[in-house]
């Protein structure tokens, strides 16, 4: 019983990871249609930034607080900033092409930062200084759930528990909804459309970063490739829960860490994928939209 | 308040306005009436900046607004209600209503102007937490009325209001529409293939066909005119 309850936190640890991801994916196709590839690569930069600025601050030997927090600020206004300009110089002077046309330019960026990444730092695993300490309250059920996989879990809820105001209450979320229901429309009513996409890839972007930033400390080593596969698997999760829903990406990522989990702790770490992709496929054909997609023009 | 001066707009390859020369004094009614198809919805997104103009000049209260971003033009004072209504579906009438407020800043003002709908149209006090998508089709059309008057607006823009409507509806929209006008001095801009109502709350009137303005005059003239009375009044 004990397995299958460490089986199912670690599951959970793993969907959160992939929901502070799917969430940028979800989002952007919300509002502009479009696959954003390049997304992966933000979560990338951000797993990066923070480990330059972890690894400096703590040779200088800064409290651990002080660390985390300075990281996570940072992480969030370079992937931020990344995502930003992506979208500015890649996608925007692409709005009025044909559909294919940004998703290809979208992957050009992806292959663009993960080189310029390898380039500028290196192809080596990077060791990730250890952010979160084993809390000492946490010492009875350690076998079953990490100090980690705690954290993460409150950072993602608290994250998700912020957009969701954030989208529901306030004037740039409530535009957000509006321009992916009605582009049109809300230029009518005086949104500036160009912005709210923007911020939109500024979210997710920002989300990106607490996901890279956490998962790095949790797995303890980072490389320029790990954006391709923690995007994809987002991705994934993005399109189970039925891509352009918010809830949606949440509940995809939730099941397809729990799968991985269970299929690596019952079966074998080698089939994770498999069954990952073949539950993408059973869903798929069962319901093509998604779990809580809907068919034609509801999104976000 | 509007001049629009041999305006030239389209959408690829179509030239839906060739040449649309048209003169709105502030506190009118006007009426541009046509076939389907005959430039009548270009025009009114030629004005608010989502169709480019390619020559030609718009010009509100005197300044060009050729090249505008829709929002800047929204901040001069237009706001249109668009054929098909364009109801945000997944969002609330309430926050429908706050979209129309967008660019407004005044609360005390859009408080004003959000009592001011709803005395207007009372169901949609009653509708306020239910989904835009909910709505009747005349609901919707006095949903997507109020949002735009949300902007407190002073060049009113009106695509087909009545499209769709059951015959009483339809009296009621004409109504209110006039009472804004009359109220609020709201200058009016409406486009109609119902002319006869349109023109009955006139002052006057414009004839659109294949992307011209092929005749001008006052509503009651128009009304009038046997031609008009052929093409366009059933007569
Ligand atoms: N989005 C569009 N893309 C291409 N052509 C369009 C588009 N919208 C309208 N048109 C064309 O422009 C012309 C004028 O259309 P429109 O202004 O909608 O007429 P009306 O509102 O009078 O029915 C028509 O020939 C129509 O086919
Ligand atoms: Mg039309």
């Amino acid at each position: 019983m004990d397995y299958f309850i460490e089986l199912f936190c670690s599951g959970l640890t793993r969907g959160a990871i992939y929901a502070l991801i799917a969430l940028g994916y979800t989002m952007v196709y919300g509002i502009i249609g479009l696959i954003n590839f390049a997304h992966g690569e933000i979560y990338m930069i951000g797993a990066f930034t923070s480990f330059i600025v972890a690894t400096v601050l703590s040779i200088y030997g800064f409290p651990l607080a002080a660390i985390v927090v300075v990281t996570g600020i940072s992480a969030a206004i370079w992937s931020s900033a990344y995502g930003y300009t992506v979208e500015k110089i890649a996608y925007k002077p692409l709005r009025n092409a044909p559909r294919l046309t940004p998703l290809i330019s979208a992957i050009g960026m992806s292959i663009l930062l993960q080189n310029y990444v390898l380039l500028a730092q290196t192809s080596d695993f990077l060791p990730f200084p250890e952010l979160i300490p084993e809390f000492a309250f946490m010492e009875p059920v350690a076998h079953i759930i990490g100090s980690s996989d705690l954290v993460i879990l409150v950072t993602t809820a608290i994250s998700m528990l912020l957009l969701t105001l954030f989208i529901k209450f306030t004037r740039l979320g409530k535009a957000m909804r509006a321009t992916a229901q009605d582009k049109t429309m809300a230029l009518l009513v005086g949104i500036n459309v160009d912005r709210v996409i923007s911020a939109t890839f500024i979210v997710g972007s920002l989300l990106a970063a607490i996901g890279g930033l956490l998962i790095a400390s949790h797995i303890g080593q980072i490389n320029f490739a790990i954006g391709f596969i923690a995007g994809i698997k987002a991705f994934t999760a993005a399109v189970l829960g039925g891509i352009g829903s918010i809830p949606g990406a949440v509940l995809g990522s939730l099941i397809l860490g729990l799968t991985e989990s269970f299929a690596t702790g019952y079966v074998s770490s080698d089939y994770e994928d498999v069954f990952a992709f073949s539950l993408l496929v059973l869903i798929l054909i069962l319901k093509p939209a998604g779990l809580l997609g809907r068919a034609g023009t509801g999104k976000v | 308040m509007l001049a629009m001066n041999d305006v030239q707009a389209g959408y690829g390859n179509v030239l839906a306005l060739q040449g649309v020369s048209l003169t709105i004094q502030p506190g009118e009614i006007v009426a541009l009436i046509g076939a389907n198809g005959a430039g009548k919805s270009s025009t009114l997104m030629a004005i608010s900046g989502i169709v480019p103009c390619r020559s030609g000049q718009i010009l509100l209260k005197g300044k060009s607004i050729n090249g505008l971003a829709p929002d800047r033009i929204v901040a001069m004072g237009v706001s249109q209600v668009p054929e098909g209504r364009r109801i945000f579906a997944d969002l609330s009438v309430q926050e429908n209503l706050d979209m129309g407020a967008f660019l407004r800043k005044d609360r005390a003002g859009i408080r004003q102007d959000l009592d001011y709908v709803f005395a207007l149209f009372p169901i949609l006090a009653k509708r306020r937490h239910q989904y835009g998508g909910t709505l009747s089709g005349g609901e919707q059309q006095m949903l997507s009325m109020s949002r735009a008057l949300m902007a407190r607006p002073q060049l009113l823009l009106l695509d087909e209001p009545s499209m769709g409507l059951a015959p009483l509806m339809i009296r009621q929209i004409f109504r209110i529409i006039k009472e804004i006008n009359r109220e609020h001095k709201t200058t009016i801009f409406l486009v109609e293939q119902n002319a006869h109502q349109a023109l009955r709350i006139a002052d006057r009137g414009y004839v659109i066909e294949n992307g011209r303005i092929i005749l001008t005059d006052r509503a009651e003239k128009l009304l009038a005119n046997p031609d008009v009375q052929k093409a366009y009044l059933g007569i």
